[in-house]
């Protein structure tokens, strides 16, 4: 499980090194890194919180990833959830904020 | 070496479920009171609830009562759970979640106002957002000061008394002390003792966090406080690999068990949380695995809400499932169990407390999964005892003078962290906290009843475990930072070797197997009438003592059913 950082997108305006529930990130240089890939835990804050789009989070080999990419955009009313495949195939889902969930 | 201070009346460390509440309970009736919190992290997305919730799992829905529920959590814990604690948790239940609503959480509503319940006990919930929900009450709050990226270390203890607690500031990379009449204890409770299932890349694509290690336990035993019932471990039964909630399929659309026959065998082995890991793990031994979630043949629609309630908590499941096209409509989804973790939220390990929360040390207070004897409580339960204890600690503040930070207290902090900052030499240091964390995650792993042995372990075994584990807390001594991250690494380490200790103490004294998985003693297959009693310790002279104690039912404390 882990993150993939997108340096040419990345700011450094270091609002993933505030919000990972485990301290990963530091801002080298203005652009983030992560300290050691092996302990993202796959909470996706940060892919919520990077306002450039540059953190996607990707399934490990170990656990049955497909070298696809997932990142996320937010708005007042929902999560814009956008799957990008290997061979550059985007899927969206969109989720609600205001709806529960239906199960 | 920098150093900071900080007062206040009342100092909450850990800022997840129970930790917020209990700062926004502050907030609300003792506004005439200062507060810290204290966190690791920040609060925004810090500890269990990072990436959401999928429903609440503890809630009185039509037709309970919170007797009942705490009969189930009672008769789920096979007894080894305190009557007293479960019902001053259940009647708090509902009063809590209304609070949550309020905070702006997204709750499922029948026509007629009521909460849409999921089962027996769950209401249907959005709870992506859950943690920014109650960081932003915190903050709110004008008499509560938030510390984030602070890890706290240890309490600082006067004449017994507990006065506060240092840490060191990961980001300033500065020692900060905090001075408080009355400290609460909500760090939740401990992953990273047994080897994952996963071992390399993912080793920490685990179920509980593997940010919450423990800490609280081990300063509390550190300065003398009682722990009950660490034997009684908790293992997670989820989806294979990711290990998302499998309560959304089970609960929420009805799915069954299956074997590789497509037989469903849940029943031939109860239904109680560890019988539900034990008939995973005997399908399996018998040849039977793996074992699946019947998911095939739901609904296009179905499965599109499914897709999004695992965005909300899980996103890795929804991943998988767009990323392979092997779709729960179309594939069934396998289960597994998790590795061991002690977490009081689900099993009843943790501080030994009083009704108010109150540990057995002077000013300190215990909620959520760090405090013991109050199984199922979860997200909801955790913010009951967030209250209670904020009620408990400011009854108990009021009445106390102000408190200083002793000279001597400070300056052997300052030295110790100097200690472990200097002379760092990778190429004279054979060992890291990494490959200390590995070999004793493999110890636990192999002889203290991990995943490689299906759960089980006996006397031997558990001896191999303790010379194990006192190897490498010997090797632990040695191991340097060259920053404060590092520096919090070696203490997350430290803490949790001293958890495995107490663990091992208290598989070794409970001769008997009462929950399947959690604690399965192969020399004693059997459950025994002479331990319907709690399991008990404290650390004399760093070494656990065990404690034995009655049983408080809830019938004891009052609750008949109805
Ligand atoms: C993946 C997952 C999913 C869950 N889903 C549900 C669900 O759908 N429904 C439900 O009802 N329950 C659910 N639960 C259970 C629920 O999340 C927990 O019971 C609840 O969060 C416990 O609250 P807590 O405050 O004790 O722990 P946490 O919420 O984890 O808070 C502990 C806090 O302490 C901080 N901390 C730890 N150590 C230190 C230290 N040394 N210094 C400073 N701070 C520290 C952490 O950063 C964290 O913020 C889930 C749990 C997990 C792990
Ligand atoms: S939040 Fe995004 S843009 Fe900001 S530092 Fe992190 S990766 Fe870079
Ligand atoms: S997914 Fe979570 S744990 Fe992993 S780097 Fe991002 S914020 Fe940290």
């Amino acid at each position: 499980m882990s993150v993939f950082i997108k340096k040419d997108k990345c700011i450094g305006c270091k609002k993933c090194v505030e919000v990972c529930p485990g301290n990963l990130f530091v801002v080298r240089g203005k652009k983030a890194e992560i300290r050691d890939e092996r302990d993202c835990w796959g909470c996706t804050a940060c892919v919520k919180e990077c306002p450039q789009n540059a953190i996607s989070y990707y399934l490990a080999a170990d656990l049955g990833g497909g070298g696809s990419l997932l990142y996320a955009t937010e708005d007042e009313t929902s999560i814009n959830w956008v799957l990008q495949s290997p061979e550059g195939k985007e899927t969206t889902v969109t989720v609600n904020k205001n709806q529960s969930n239906e199960y | 070496m920098q150093t900071a201070e900080f007062t206040a009346d009342i100092l909450v460390i850990g800022g997840g479920a129970a930790g917020c509440f209990a700062a926004i309970t502050l907030a609300e009736k003792y506004s005439n009171l200062s507060a810290i919190l204290v966190d690791k992290a920040n609060i925004k997305r810090s500890g269990c609830l990072a990436a959401g919730v999928n429903a609440l799992n503890a809630y009185i829905v039509k037709g309970e009562t919170p007797i009942n529920y705490a009969l189930y959590a009672e008769n789920d814990a096979a007894g080894i759970a305190r009557g007293d604690l479960l019902l001053s948790m259940s009647e708090k239940l509902n009063s809590v979640t209304a609070k949550a609503e309020k905070l702006g959480l997204v709750i499922q509503k029948n026509p007629d106002g009521s909460y849409a319940a999921r089962g027996k006990r769950n209401i249907k919930i959005n709870g992506e957002n859950i943690k920014p929900l109650l960081a932003a009450g915190v903050h709110q709050a004008k008499n509560i000061q938030v510390l984030n990226h602070v890890n706290i270390v240890d309490y600082i203890k006067d004449n017994g008394k507990i006065i506060g607690a240092w840490g060191i500031d990961i980001v300033r990379e500065e020692i900060v002390f905090i001075t408080a009449k009355a400290v609460i204890c909500a760090t939740g409770g401990a992953a990273g003792l047994y080897r994952p299932n996963h071992t390399g890349f993912s080793r920490h694509k685990i179920w509980y966090s593997p940010f919450n290690t423990g800490a609280g336990y081990a300063m509390g035993l550190r300065a003398g406080a009682e722990m009950t019932s660490f034997e009684m471990r908790f293992i997670a039964l989820r989806c294979k690999d990711t290990i998302a909630p499998t309560g959304t399929l089970a609960q929420g659309i009805g799915a069954t068990q299956i074997n590789v026959f497509g037989e469903e065998y849940q029943a031939a082995y109860g239904n109680t949380t560890s019988e539900r890991v034990f008939a995973v793990v005997s399908e399996n031994l018998a040849g039977r695995g793996p074992c699946y979630l019947k998911t095939t043949g739901i609904t296009k629609e179905e499965e599109e809400s499914l897709e999004k309630a695992y965005l909300n908590m899980a996103p890795a499941q929804t991943m998988r499932w767009l990323e392979t096209g092997l779709t729960p409509s179309k594939s069934n989804v396998e289960v597994e169990g998790s590795e061991p973790y002690i977490v009081g939220g689900h099993t009843a390990s943790g501080y030994w407390v009083d009704i108010n929360r109150k540990t057995t040390l002077e000013g300190l207070f215990a909620a959520g999964d760090v405090a013991g004897g109050c199984p199922q409580k979860y997200v909801t339960g955790a913010f009951a005892e967030g209250e209670i204890a904020a009620k408990s600690a400011a009854s108990f503040a009021l009445y106390q003078t102000s408190v200083n930070l002793p000279e001597d207290v400070k300056k052997s902090v300052v030295k110790q962290i100097e200690n472990f900052m200097e002379n760092k030499n990778s190429e004279n240091s054979l060992y890291d906290e990494n490959s200390l964390e590995e070999a004793m995650q493999s110890a636990m792993d192999e002889y203290a009843g991990g995943i490689k042995t299906y759960y089980r372990y006996n006397e031997t075994g558990l001896r191999e475990a303790k010379a194990h584990i006192e190897r490498i807390e010997k090797l632990s001594e040695n191991l340097r930072a060259h920053d404060f991250y590092e520096l919090m690494k070696i203490f997350e380490l430290k803490e949790r070797l001293l958890l495995c200790q107490v663990l091992i103490a208290h598989l070794q004294a409970r001769k008997e197997t009462r929950w399947h998985c959690f604690a399965e003693n192969l020399d004693y297959p059997e459950k025994k009438a002479e331990f319907d009693k709690y399991i008990n310790s404290v650390l004399e002279n760093g070494k656990p003592k065990i404690i034995l104690r009655p049983l408080i039912s809830v019938k004891d404390a009052g609750g008949e059913r109805v």
